[in-house]
């Protein structure tokens, strides 16, 4: 079964992932470089009966989506960075209510409206909280369409154990690349739901009333609900790291990025070892939680990092905190959808050693 | 004795936190009433507005959900689309759905989704302490209408039942008033017959309520009622706006 390739988009990839998965509802909203997954959706989810709506707008898209998690279905939304940010009065509620959902962000260059070309320009957004209020949400960072298909099952799984939205965040590049996938290896993660009976609304039958709300007015209870967040946010960046660690045990030095950047830094890392450079390499999977203790932990051991991002520097004020001067970190990175070549990072790489 | 009037089912034992003279409570009772009659209290889900209904979770008694500012309409479509068994209605005033969730409430109308929406229309917003709202009528003093409303600086009184009718996926549209008892039973009318068309699966409902907002007016309640009758509805006429053929 596993030889079984088809060759597939990212972005539809995501699609067949959240399809696979279970997904009961998509919403979405035309933006470019994320056009195919409404489209894809559009007909796929009728076909199997499933709920499709076409929004008016990114707002009431994910407005749509907390309709749908209130009820404890699976749901999810996708855009694009400008209609990221049109999302983010809605994620922060879904935070606040403590509502699963996926929701996919296909980054293009910004700020404004920015460009088409695949960016890396929304960490920040991503994993600081775009929306007002303490809140978190967990990020997960594909770097092919293999992990775009599987993301999507390993999102819905996370955001109901958590409840809690979770976020894919990809780019254009990946979104529009083409890779051959295996859609029936049976390694993928077996696809499981978390019951929503004992909080998602559906009638009052048989059971007292409830609501679903974010409005703590009497003192002190907000301030308690947010250290009830807090509780589980610890909880998941307890459980939930992800990453991904090459050739770092003998490393001298060693290049981190996430997406579509670490793709080539990856690429560039195998090119200097066949040159006798002892380069290695860390790919973040969650961006929230981030791996902050390995990335500690290389760091005592490296003689130096460098950071690859797609933007003017965001992730590596994460890895500065991680490395915390232990040793010095270098930045190399291309905003407004400009992208790396392997020889541009492998070159820069070696400048370092 | 005859037992006429007792707390229905559907609202909590609850004291509500609305002004005195308010017409929140009278519409919430309608609400409830209506519900109970309809025996749906066990398969409705309310979502309460960003406004002076915020609360309608602690008094109605039934499964209610919270939603962002103008946005019930859209959450009311993800949860109807993905639960149509279940009866699905929005209660929003004047800045929710007339101003911030403008777009929300024209596409839920035009698509013609099958819930149904209570828009209460005091002609201010009156949470935040009496700014002007799109239903602020010509000349009307609010916080941010100092002067009166001025059409040339502020625009004119946003007719949602008017606007709204020209939308083929609207089943029905009418607007009603809690002034006087014969008022407040056609609303009530109203108000249940814009369940029964979810119930019998006729599409888009909207029952808009003129209510009285006496502390941000500056009104005695019962002047309030007078302003309605006389000024308030002669800007927003009562009647009905649109109704489907009858199957």
């Amino acid at each position: 079964m596993g030889s079984n390739k088809i060759l597939m988009k990212g972005n539809i990839a995501l699609c067949e992932g959240a399809i696979a998965a279970g997904c009961d509802a998509y919403f979405g909203y035309p933006i470019t470089p994320q056009n195919e997954v409404p489209a894809y959706m559009s007909g796929k989810m009728v076909q199997l009966d499933r709920v499709f709506v076409q929004a008016e707008s990114e707002i009431s898209a994910i407005n749509m989506v907390f309709g749908a998690a209130v009820c404890g279905k699976r749901a999810m939304t996708s855009s694009s960075s400008p209609g990221i940010s049109l999302k983010q009065e809605g994620i922060s509620y879904l935070c606040a209510c403590e509502l699963p959902c996926l929701i996919v962000n296909v980054q293009r260059g910004g700020p404004g409206l920015g460009n088409i070309a695949g960016s890396q320009a929304d960490y920040f957004q991503a994993t600081k909280g775009g929306g007002h209020g303490d809140y978190r949400m967990i990020v997960l960072a594909p770097y092919s369409v293999r992990e775009m298909y599987e993301f999507a099952n390993i999102s819905f799984q996370l955001s109901e154990k958590y409840r809690n939205p979770v976020m894919i965040l990809t780019d254009g590049i990946i979104g529009q690349m083409m890779e051959p996938v295996s859609i029936e290896d049976n390694k993928r993660e077996p696809i499981t739901r978390s019951s929503t009976d004992g909080w998602c609304l559906g009638g009052c039958l048989g059971r007292e009333p409830r609501s679903i709300k974010s409005l703590f007015m009497t003192e002190g209870v907000l301030e308690k609900h947010n250290y009830h967040l807090k509780n589980k946010y610890d909880l998941i960046k307890k459980n939930e790291v992800r990453y991904e660690e090459y050739l770092t045990e003998d490393a001298a030095i060693v290049v981190i990025a996430y997406g579509i950047s670490a793709r080539i830094a990856k690429s560039a890392v195998r090119k200097l070892r066949e040159d006798g450079i002892k380069a290695g390499f860390i790919r973040p999977i969650t961006l929230w939680p981030f791996p902050y203790d390995k990335i500690s932990e290389v760091s005592s051991c490296v003689k130096k990092i460098l950071v690859a991002e797609m933007n003017l520097g965001q992730m590596v004020e994460d890895v500065r905190l991680a490395v915390n001067g232990k040793c010095p970190v270098e930045f190399i990175g291309h905003p407004g959808g400009g992208l790396f070549t392997d020889t541009e990072i492998k070159e820069k790489l070696a400048s370092m050693f | 004795m005859k037992k006429i009037y007792f707390k229905t089912e559907s609202l909590k034992n609850t004291i509500f936190s609305y002004c005195p003279g308010c017409g929140h409570g009278i519409i919430h009772r309608l609400v409830a009433e209506s519900i109970d009659e309809l025996n749906i209290r066990e398969t409705t889900i309310g979502i309460a507005p960003v406004g002076c209904a915020v609360f309608a979770y602690d008094y109605w008694n039934f499964d209610v959900t919270e939603a962002p500012h103008g946005r019930p309409p859209a959450v009311a479509t993800g949860i109807k689309r993905c639960c149509p068994d279940k009866i699905v209605f929005t209660y929003q005033g004047d800045g929710d759905l007339a101003a911030i969730g403008t777009a929300e409430i024209v596409h839920a109308a035009n698509r013609g989704e099958n819930i149904t929406v209570f828009f209460i229309n005091n002609a201010n917003y009156g949470m935040t302490g009496g700014q002007m709202a799109p239903t602020t009528v010509l000349g009307q003093k609010t916080t941010t209408t100092p002067f009166g409303r001025n059409s040339s600086r502020d625009g004119y009184p946003l007719k949602i039942c008017e606007l709204l009718s020209s939308l083929e996926g609207v089943c029905y549209l009418e607007r009603v008033s809690v002034t006087s008892p014969k008022n407040v039973l056609a609303a009530k009318r109203a108000i249940k017959k814009a369940f029964q068309n979810q119930i019998l699966k006729k599409g888009f409902s909207l029952v808009e309520i003129l209510s009285q907002c006496p502390t941000d007016w500056g009104k005695t309640p019962m002047d309030s009622i007078k302003w309605i009758d006389e000024v308030l509805s002669k800007t927003f006429p009562l009647g009905v706006y649109k109704e489907c053929a009858k199957k």
